[in-house]
Formats: structure tokens, sequence, C-alpha cells
């Protein structure tokens, strides 16, 4: 497809699709962050927050019991579940926290679908003395009613979204009109690799230190690099932050999975790479579900943080070129490994992740004995015991 | 069809010493029937340029008001051939008013063409950028359309020139950051805004968002050569009691601001 003016894109995908009020905003956001990137004290704070605040690096778990359920692969787990507030959000969060102070503004406000981004939004604004107004679709603030209370007493202002289909993709609607209104005092701290440019790009930076630290704890551990990295695939900021650390190991598969709903035969899904096509969403080309018209479909997944219709321009891209690989893994897949793995491991997962390691089940099968899988865990199931609970019926 | 052209009618509204009234309705709001007939009422009501909405899934730029109109519309399945039916059945020149998925999706060649074959004169596009605007730029010269793009009161001058060289028929300039919707004062961001255009374009500027008594058409029409008014209209209908009554009530609020734009 032709551009005038090439600013990022990943082949067709990517771009900016946005209202011009908002340019000056996002232009000044990309300057912040070009110079933040090259300015050694903003790095110094952020890592220096990372090791004291975060709990970075995280560690590497071997997970024995559950690779015997997948053929006998080594299961190797970056565990950004041990991050504070309990998933990999936290890496981004403080990013663009920052970045906020250095630009002058005061007030941050977010989209959240499981609230882990909600969350993590609400942390970084308590530690940094901002304003922070999370957007949520209502749905979502019944299928997650304990973040929401975490939010609030973070000091969060919550604001159900009513509109639509009442969750993550409503809720992103919301704040980019509370943008609109309120950019010159506020910023977006959008929460995964979707949006118009930098946000893609911007948000891929800060998640890549999950990435480098796996590359490097792998090979400390096995002396080799993985066969295949694993990830779930939501809007993609977790899978892009481990994956793109390896995009040139050009031996090392990468292989995201997304939320399959009651599969994608069903139309009941969220698996916008396998069952979509390509369109724009949210000020980003991309693949989207979406009708003949053009209109957005609505997403189903059990998974909150996973039911969103677009997914990030650069896993279209990845994707296209054939450099990684996308799987849908339905409801009741994810829902298995889900239990199997708090069995086997000990770690309740979030129902998020939990559609990577029903990933991790199949290409350990496929791959065998003698392969080595790294999973990024994506975050940790507390958030998820009400949901788990009705979905096995377990009495509350 | 012997329709007026945009140049010829804000050469008319400026011989007239006035401002043109710009009316929005979604098409297939609340039905497809029903948008054609109050979009007649509008054109009676004294509406010189009609900008037909394709109403759509995610429309961030808009207000709660127009955001129920599309619900509305898109549960009536309206999609790019009732918004073309709407175009072809309005009497005076009518633009597209749409986010940019749904043109994609039918495909820039295609709905450009199709649109002009219906007699529409140009798109409106509040979410399409200069900079990925190439086919749009090509496919809309092809079909002698109008590109009518939406700058607002952050964008700086340096930008404004950009937007303005690839804008045609006219510039809608936001008249303050937000969304669509009515508002019971405007602020001096317009004027600033469209003094700002005057020295860097010739295009007709039009002044749209929070439009909605006559007292604000005729404050705008001193300074802009249009005023572009969407959401009052669309509230009218929503609580009117059935097409007739809406339709009595927008073309009666088209007069007060036509003669509002007449006043400035
Ligand atoms: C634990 C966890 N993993 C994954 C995701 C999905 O987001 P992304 O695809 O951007 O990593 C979420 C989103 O809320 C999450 O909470």
């Amino acid at each position: 497809m032709e551009r005038t003016e090439i600013v990022g894109h990943f082949g067709p995908y990517g771009g900016r699709f946005v209202p011009e009020a908002l340019i000056g905003a996002l232009d000044e956001l990309e300057a912040a962050n070009n110079s933040a990137s090259k300015d050694p004290e903003f790095q110094k704070e952020l890592n220096h927050l990372h090791k004291t605040y975060t709990g970075r690096p995280s560690i590497i778990t071997e997970a024995k019991r559950f690779a015997e359920h997948a053929g006998n692969a080594r299961i190797l787990l970056k565990r950004e579940d041990l991050n504070h507030t309990g998933s990999h959000k936290i890496n981004n969060v403080l990013g663009q926290a920052l970045l906020t102070k250095r630009m002058g503004k005061k007030r941050i406000i977010a989209e959240t679908g499981a609230g882990q981004h909600g969350v993590a939004s609400a942390t970084a604004a308590a530690l940094l003395g901002l304003e922070c107004v999370v957007y949520m679709g209502e749905e979502d603030t019944k299928r997650q009613a304990l973040n929401v209370a975490r939010m609030k007493l973070l000091g969060a202002t919550v604001v159900p979204v009513t509109t639509g289909s009442r969750t993550l993709k409503d809720a992103i609607n919301e704040a980019m009109r509370d943008w609109v209104t309120n950019v010159a005092s506020t910023h977006y701290l959008l929460g995964t690799v979707a949006g118009p440019h930098p946000f893609p790009t911007m948000v891929r930076d800060f998640h890549r230190i999950i990435g480098i630290e796996a590359r490097q704890q792998v090979l400390e551990m096995t002396g080799r690099l993985p066969d295949a990295v694993l990830a779930c695939v939501g809007g993609g900021s977790n899978a892009i932050g481990i994956f793109h650390p390896f995009l040139d190991d050009q031996k090392v598969r990468l292989i995201g999975l997304e939320a399959g709903g009651s599969g994608v035969e069903s139309g009941k899904h969220a698996a916008t790479i396998v069952g979509g096509t390509p369109g724009v969403l949210h000020g980003t080309r991309s693949y989207l579900l979406q009708d003949s018209d053009g209109q957005t479909i609505e997403s189903h997944s059990i998974s909150a943080g996973l039911d969103y219709p677009g997914v990030g321009p650069e896993h279209a891209y990845l994707h296209d070129i054939g450099r990684a690989e996308y799987r849908a893994i339905t409801d009741d897949q994810a829902m298995h490994a889900f239990s199997l793995f708090s069995k086997c491991e000990g770690i309740i997962p979030a129902i998020e992740t939990a559609h990577a390691l029903a990933g991790a089940l199949q290409v350990g099968n496929e791959l065998g004995s003698g392969t080595i899988l790294l999973i990024n865990l994506s975050g940790r199931g507390d958030k998820d015991v009400q949901t788990a609970a009705q979905y096995f019926g377990i009495p509350l | 069809m012997s329709r007026e052209s945009l140049a010829q009618v804000f050469a008319r509204a400026r011989s007239e010493d006035r401002a043109a009234l710009i009316g929005y309705m979604p098409a297939g709001f609340p039905s497809l029937e029903g948008s054609k007939e109050i979009i007649k009422a509008l054109v009676d009501g004294g509406v010189d340029i009609v900008e037909v909405g394709f109403a759509y899934s995610d429309p961030v730029m808009d207000g709660a008001i127009i955001q129920e109109a599309a619900e509305i519309a898109l549960r009536n399945r309206t999609g790019a051939k009732e918004v073309l039916d709407v175009v072809s059945s309005v009497s005076v020149p009518s633009l597209v008013m749409s986010y940019w998925n749904p043109i994609e999706r039918y495909g820039v060649k295609e709905f450009t063409k199709a649109l002009a074959e219906v007699g529409g004169v140009g798109v409106i596009t509040p979410d399409l950028t200069i900079e990925e605007s190439g086919e749009w730029i090509e496919e809309t010269e092809r079909n002698d359309l109008s590109r009518v793009y939406v700058v607002a009161p952050s964008t700086d001058d340096s930008r404004l020139v950009k937007v303005a060289e690839r804008c045609s028929g006219f510039i809608y300039a936001a008249s303050l950051m937000g969304v669509t919707g009515a508002r019971n004062s405007l602020s001096d961001s317009a004027s600033q805004l469209v003094s700002r255009l005057r020295k860097i374009t010739d295009l007709p500027i039009a002044v749209g968002l929070g439009v909605s008594t006559w007292e604000q058409a005729a404050s705008v029409a001193k300074f802009a050569d249009g005023v572009i008014v969407g959401s009052a209209f669309i509230e009218l209908v929503l609580q009117a009691a059935d097409i007739e009554q809406a339709c009595k009530s927008v073309a009666s609020l088209a007069r007060q601001l036509s003669d509002g734009v007449r006043k400035g």
C-alpha cells in the first residue's frame, strides 16, 4: 500500500490513523521517547526502578513435571508473574510513566481489560505522584472485580465503559475520547503494542528487557538457544517483548498463541491473526476481526486480557513474512493447561498465560524430548481465581 | 443532475455575505428511508451542504449522541451500499463523512468510483492522516472528489500547511479539543484556528464541533465560511416520536441556524 511519508510502519502495517488533534501529542511522545532512549540518566532511573521496585531481572524456572505432558521437551519459564503487580505490564508502565514526567504532564489515562494494565498504571501513578484514570469495559469490571478494587485502593479512578461490547475495545475508544479532549495535560498510557506510532515501537522497546534477560539466562542454563519461544498474544506486548531479541536467531521458532474462544470456526474467538483480516483499528493498520463492511466484530475469550479484536502491527508483519507463527488456543484448551500447570508446578498462571502453556503442550509434543521451549509466563492467576472456580465448578 | 458544486455554494454564500450551513446526518438513522426524509427536511430548512455519515463501530471522535445514532444505523445494517443510496437522494452537494476502515475495507478505488457515480462531491475523513493518504489522494483526484481533512486547535502552523495542501473543497476546523456533541459555550479556539488557517490557505473554512444554537451559528459565521451542525440535529431525531415529527423539528432548527449564519 502506498504512503507518502513512512513513519512507524512494519511493512504495510502500523502507521497513524488518528484525528489530527492527536498528532501533536504523538509527535511530542515520539520525541520524548527518542531523547529518553539516548539519555543515560533516564535509562539509569528506569533500570534502578526495575531492580528495586519491579524485581528484575525476573528468574527462569524449569517446569519439569509439566514437561512430562509436553513430550518431555525442556520447558523454561520466564517468570514475569513475579514482577511487582503480577505481570509483565509493569515494564511498559514504568517506562511510560517516567516519560509522562519528562513531558511535564501530570495525568495519565489507561485502558484495561483484565485489569493488569490498569493496576500497573495505578501503581506507577501512585509511585510517581500522577493522577490516574482507568477506563474499563463494564463487562470486565464484573469479571475482574478484584482488580477494580486494587486500582481504587491505589488511588486511581476507574470508569466503567458502557458503550459497544463493554470490553477492552470500547475502553480504548473511551480513553481516546478523553485524550482528544485533555491532550495538553494528559498522557495516554496505552497498555500494549497496538495503537498509532510511536506506541507499537515504544511499548515493544520497554518490554524487550524480557527477551534480553531470557536469552542470556537460557544460554547460561543450557549452553544454547531455545528451539522455540512461546507467548500468548492479546495486543501482543508480552509476546513481542520476548520475541524481539530472538528475531535474528533464525533457528529459534517464535510462536504466538491467540485466544481461540469457543473455536475459530465458531466465530466466537479473539484470534485476530489466525481468524482475522487486515484493516485499521485504534489508530493502526494490522489484522483485526471485522465484517465485510469494515465494522469491528466483537471478540470472545474466557480471558479478559486477550479479549481484543485487534493485534499489534509488528505481529501482523512477522506473521506475513513467516518469521513468527500464530495459533489459536480455545478456552477449554487454555483451562486444561491452567489446571494441569497449577497442579504440576505449584504456580497458578493468569488465564492469558495459560494459552501459552497450552501452546507448550502442543509444541512440546511436536518437537519432543531434547528440545528446549522458552515460555513467557506473563502473569499470575490470583485475579482469575473467581473465573477459574466458576469454570471448574469450585464453590466460592 | 444540476446540483451545485461545493465551490459554487461557498461562492454564493460569500456573495450573500453569509456562511454556508452544513448539516450532518448518518445514513440509516433512524432507518434507511427515514434518513433520506430527514436530510430532505434539513435541506428544506436551509442546509446548503449535507454530510452523510457512514456509521462505524468504533467512532473515537464522536460523543454520546452520534455514538447512539451510529449504533442504531449499524443495527439497521447500514453499509456502503446504503450510504451511497442516501447520497444519491440528496438534492444539494453532499459528502460522506467516514472513519477510514469502512472505506479501506470497501476498497479505496471502488469507493471513490462508486461515490462519484452517485453524485457525491467529496469525503470527510476524521482519522485519516496525510501520511497514510497516498492511494486516497490518487483516487479522489481521479474521481474529482473533494478531500476534507479535519484540523484541530492543537495542529501547529507547519502541519496546517501540509494538511491544507492536501485538502480540497473546504477544510474542516474543529472548534475545540474534544469529541462531537453540543456545548453550552464555544471558546476562542475556533476563531484563533481560523485566523491561523487564513494565513496559509485560500480554501473555504468550515467550523464544526459543538455548534447547536442560533447564537453559536451567528458567532461562528462572523469568521468562518461554513458552520457545521450534527449532534443538535441528531438529538432532535432521537427525541422525536416518529419520522414526521423528526422532520418538522430538524427543519425548524435548520431554519433558525440558517438565519443565524446570515446574521453573523
Ligand atoms: C498476564 C497477561 N498476559 C498477557 C496479556 C495480554 O496482553 P499482551 O498481548 O499485550 O501481552 C495480559 C493483558 O491483560 C495479561 O494480563
